[in-house]
């Protein structure tokens, strides 16, 4: 069954559960220096009542590839490539017209910092009222009405009364419902987190991630969760996408992937987690940092950091290709990856050859 | 303005010495403020040789000439702009008049720009009761209606260059006084000047080696636009009778002069002003450079080369209208 | 709001004061009245009589308590010229000046909403740059050089229009027309800024992601939030108004203020100067508590205690540098926002 949902080019019975899917998407940003290409061939798809996460290390692409998806990239950034279906809407050729129908209705967005998300000027009945003025027609009470029955459900105490205050009254915690409460509204069908926690303290990121679950679930949205951090992913995630410097570098269930790595930097990312296995022993990190977009090599993007390196990575750039079921990875040697230990240093040591 | 514009160029020049693109090759590359400044490079020299060539035409009268319009050749280069009632060259008195109005608005600038600025400097560094009383003061001074001020104070000392020189820096100061004071508080509790202080540098010299070139890029830009206030108002007060005298000359006092003979000769009063007017639009456009120039997050624009910025410039609207296009399939 | 009051009066009262002493005392250095009033043959008690009259025969400090005694009694004395209340005459020219200060900050609020909102939408793009040329000139004109202009345009060369006084529509065209350019090119320019500024806003990605459209989104996520630097210095140039429309009520004959103030220097009536810079100076106290209630509506994260603070840091961050004047907008502010469409071109 995996199989059929990672693939891109998802099979035809995999279309009603699907609910986006992304293939061969490319983002263009334009420097000073020239066009830089910040998002590359990227695909993979989102299950309805699942939640994918794109797991990555900032830089690498991942957030843009969120922006691109939901028609919000800066002026600077582009779509070069790639087609994106929204339940079989094409996202990238849409108008202006049909894509604002498409915002909020079809795809809600939680984004990172809620106290910059958040017009400082309107009250929070007001912002979460929008959407249903604009899509739905509401006057201003039924809005707000309907304001406060959301607050109800993200859980912020006393609506009634908090309905009029301003963001910045609220805690950092607070905020954030009420950003997820704002991008569920309409109760889209795909809803994107980018990066929902990072902001809020460890106890407050906690009361986040399992409201989300707990909404994903009610309104069985497909959820597409933006993250760095391993730890979540295995939470949260059914499905992740690690992605490397523009690139999806390996995609599959989070309990196959992590279970069995088949590209090396997902190992070497696992590796660097501590944990009760490697309990006394020194942390690991990979050495180097992710190249520069504007110098991306010609070959395996991950070439400069990966202990396995040889010349046939220089020289041509590895397809995905699949590792296990539903687990595609896009290593020449997915095979030999696999095959090591689990959490094994020399999956990221200096001790590889 | 010179002194001010070529102060700029210098210090800049010495400082970033060693960056890729130097002051004047940044300069270069913004086409306005090229023309800005190559604009106010002449009002300079005019003001600086202009009434030494002119020698006396200024105030020759000749009756043959009298109310000739400006733009005709057959009345030759010294009445190129057009005469005046009494016959004398409108160009001419001019070119004396940038003298006269430079005279006023570069001093009053470099006044109010060196007190201003070495007070706030100082009350910003030393805060506390220093700040609160300095602060005060600017609140004062500053809410006196300034031109009736100067109107007042010019109407009970006599209105001569000089003590319009002084209301108008006065006036000014405060300006200068808090913007400095604001950049020396801001950097007084910084890292570099806690460390300047554990190794036991006095003061003063914390003052002179660490904030004062700091905060002087961002003064120099404000004096420029000062430039431009203080030669308007200056021109407002001769225009009001209580600026520059009769028989010295000043573009806001010929405006006034030619105002009576609106009907018959608007040259006289519509020149002058244009002098103004172009003054104070490049000071404005040379100053909005400055401020980019000078300021390190945006400076990357001055450093491509033209070309390249067109380039990049294409590139972007092309990308703009392809998206479009899509959108609109 | 109390608080708030009571904060505001106490930190105007010193200033204020400031301000009378310093013009009762310099309007008395101005001269002697008397030689402006009296007979040049007038024999030295007519002049003492005269002097006695007017109280000018006591020390300068007593006069001074006096007034100010005076003033606590809403009395403001009486014009040597016209031998009416002072007070009156400076009340009675007010309106003139307020309706025409108005009437210039409504159009050029209006025109620079519209002018600074569209140069934002696209930073750098034709539009832009025009606007910001356009704006920069209007913001450097003085203002007496184009009321002549105006006259010789209209007036002389047209017909279109009288060349003074306050009587029809017409005659408010040239006055309005001169004084509102500067407000016009600084608010452009200031507006423009803070759309650019607040269109990069994450806010701004949030609006968009509920599918609002792009009129919504400027026009009231955006400009909801550029409205309050705005408004300081729309408030500014207000006050620059009221202060100095000196110049374009002398020439074009508005009955206004300042009109009066100079008038008053010129004939030495010193009680009415005194009316007229007392009453302008509670007029600006006034206009500043409005500002500030105003920027508290626009922006609730200011209360109106923090006003005033919040207020001056939002002018600083808009001039030059943090913590650049507030009150010279029309200069400071000038080319702010446009630094970034003068490059290259």
């Amino acid at each position: 069954m995996m199989t059929e949902m990672l693939d891109p080019v998802a099979k035809e019975q995999a279309m009603d559960e699907a609910v986006l899917q992304v293939q061969g998407l490319d983002v263009d940003i334009r420097t000073p220096k020239g066009t830089v290409r910040v998002v590359s061939s990227v695909g993979f798809s989102a299950r309805r009542g699942k939640t994918l996460a794109l797991l990555g290390e900032s830089g690498c692409g991942k957030s843009m590839t969120a922006k691109a998806i939901a028609g919000l990239l800066d002026p600077v950034a582009s779509v070069a490539g790639g087609k994106a279906y929204l339940d079989a809407q094409d996202l990238f050729s849409m108008n202006g017209k049909r894509r604002r129908a498409v915002a909020g209705e079809g795809l809600g967005i939680v984004f990172q910092d809620a106290l910059a998300a958040l017009n400082p000027v309107y009250t929070i009945g007001t912002q979460l009222g929008e959407a249903f003025r604009i899509h739905r027609g509401a006057s201003r009470k039924q809005a707000k009405a309907e304001a406060i029955e959301l607050m109800r459900r993200v859980g912020i105490p006393e609506p009634e009364t908090r309905v009029n205050s301003y963001p910045h009254q609220f805690s950092g915690g607070m905020r954030q419902r009420i950003l997820i409460a704002m991008a569920v509204a309409l109760s889209p069908k795909l809803l994107i987190a980018d990066e929902p926690t990072t902001a809020l303290d460890v106890t407050v990121q906690a009361q986040i991630m399992q409201l989300l679950r707990k909404l994903r679930s009610e309104e069985q949205m497909a959820v597409v969760l933006i993250t760095h951090d391993l730890a979540v992913v295995a939470e949260e995630a059914d499905d992740v996408c690690v992605m490397y410097a523009g690139n999806v570098v390996e995609q599959g269930s989070v309990q196959r992937v992590f279970a069995q790595p088949t590209h090396p930097y997902t190992k070497g990312l696992l590796s660097s987690v501590p944990t009760d296995a490697h309990r006394g022993q020194g942390l690991t990190s990979i050495p180097g940092s992710p190249p520069e977009l504007s110098k991306i090599p010609a070959g395996c993007v991950y070439q400069d950091r990966c202990p396995l390196a040889a010349a046939i990575c220089r020289e041509q750039r590895p397809e995905l290709h699949e590792t296990g079921p539903g687990q595609r990875s896009a290593c020449h040697f997915s095979q030999q990856v696999a095959e090591m230990k689990p959490i094994d240093d020399s999956a990221t040591g200096e001790d590889a050859h | 303005m010179a002194t001010l514009e070529q102060a700029t160029q210098l210090t800049k020049g010495k400082k970033r010495s060693d960056s890729r693109v130097s002051m004047f090759t940044m300069l270069l590359r913004d086409r306005f403020a090229t023309v800005a400044a190559i604009f106010l490079t002449l009002v300079v020299l005019t003001a600086i040789f202009g009434p030494a060539l002119m020698g006396d035409r200024a105030t020759a009268q000749d009756l043959m000439f009298m109310n000739k319009a400006p733009f005709d050749p057959a009345n030759g280069w010294l009445y190129f702009l057009g005469s005046d009632s009494l016959g004398r060259s409108v160009l001419a008195r001019m070119v004396v008049a940038t003298q006269t109005t430079l005279l006023v608005a570069v001093p009053a600038v470099l006044v109010a720009l060196i007190i201003g600025s070495l007070w706030g400097v100082w009350a910003g560094y030393h805060r506390g009761r220093r700040e609160a009383v300095s602060m005060r003061i600017a609140d004062i001074i500053m809410s006196f209606p300034s031109l009736l001020l100067a109107v007042v104070v010019l109407f009970v000392f006599n209105p001569s260059a000089a003590n319009i020189v002084l209301i108008l820096a006065i006036t000014r100061i405060p300006i200068y006084l808090r913007t400095a004071r604001a950049e020396s508080a801001e950097l007084q509790s910084r890292t570099f000047v806690d460390a300047a202080r554990t190794f036991g540098t006095k003061s003063n010299s914390i003052i002179l080696r660490h904030v004062i070139p700091v905060v002087t890029p961002t003064l120099l830009t404000l004096a420029t636009l000062e430039f431009c206030f203080v030669m308007l108002a200056e021109s407002s007060l001769s225009f009001l009778g209580i600026g520059i005298q009769p028989p010295d000359v000043s573009w806001g006092l010929m405006v006034a002069q030619g105002r009576q003979y609106l009907q018959t000769a608007w040259w006289l009063s519509i020149l002058p002003g244009l002098a103004i007017v172009l003054t104070a639009v490049a000071a404005n456009v040379l100053a909005a450079w400055m401020r980019i120039a000078t300021d390190p997050a945006q400076r990357w624009r001055l450093e491509l080369d033209r070309k390249s910025t067109k380039a990049f410039e294409k590139a972007t609207r092309q990308a703009a209208k392809m998206q479009v296009k899509k959108g609109n399939d | 709001m109390l608080t708030y009051l009571r904060k505001r009066i106490i930190a105007s009262a010193l200033p204020l004061v400031v301000v009378i002493i310093g013009v009762f005392a310099l309007a008395r250095m101005t001269g002697n009245p008397a030689a402006l009033y009296l007979p040049l043959n007038a024999t030295d008690t007519m002049r003492e009589e005269f002097a006695a009259r007017n109280g000018l025969d006591q020390p300068i400090l007593v006069q001074m308590a006096q007034y100010f005694g005076g003033i606590f009694r809403l009395d403001f004395g009486t014009s040597m010229r016209t031998g009416e209340d002072a007070a009156t005459m400076a009340l009675r020219a007010f309106p003139a000046t307020l309706q025409l200060a108005a009437t210039t900050m409504i159009i050029a609020i209006l025109l620079a909403v519209v002018v600074g909102s569209v140069a934002a939408m696209k930073p750098n793009g034709i539009w832009d740059r025009c606007s910001s040329f356009i704006s920069m000139t209007a913001a450097s004109i003085p203002d007496f050089w184009l009321a002549i202009v105006g006259i010789w345009v209209f007036a002389i060369t047209l017909g279109w229009v009288p060349t003074s006084g306050v009587v029809g529509a017409a005659a408010w065209f040239l006055p309005v027309a001169t004084l509102v350019m500067r407000p016009f090119g600084t608010l452009v320019q200031v507006i423009r800024g803070a759309m650019v500024s607040a269109l990069s806003e994450p806010y701004i990605k949030l609006a968009r992601s509920k599918g609002a459209t792009e009129y919504r989104v400027i026009g009231q996520h955006a400009l909801r939030n550029a409205a309050a630097p705005g408004l300081t210095v729309a408030g500014d140039l207000t006050v620059g108004l009221v202060n100095g429309a000196v110049v374009v009520e002398t020439i074009f004959g508005w009955p206004g203020i300042g009109k009066l103030m100079i008038d008053s220097i010129m004939q030495r009536d010193f009680a009415v100067l005194q009316a007229c810079v007392l009453l302008t100076a509670v007029a600006i106290f006034i206009l500043n508590i409005l500002i500030d209630l105003g920027y508290a509506l626009l922006d609730p994260r200011v209360r109106p205690s923090a006003g005033a603070r919040k207020r001056r840091k939002a002018r600083a961050a808009q001039g030059p540098t943090q913590g650049s004047d507030p009150r010279t907008p029309q200069l400071v502010g000038a080319s702010m926002a446009t630094t970034e469409s003068i490059r290259g071109n």
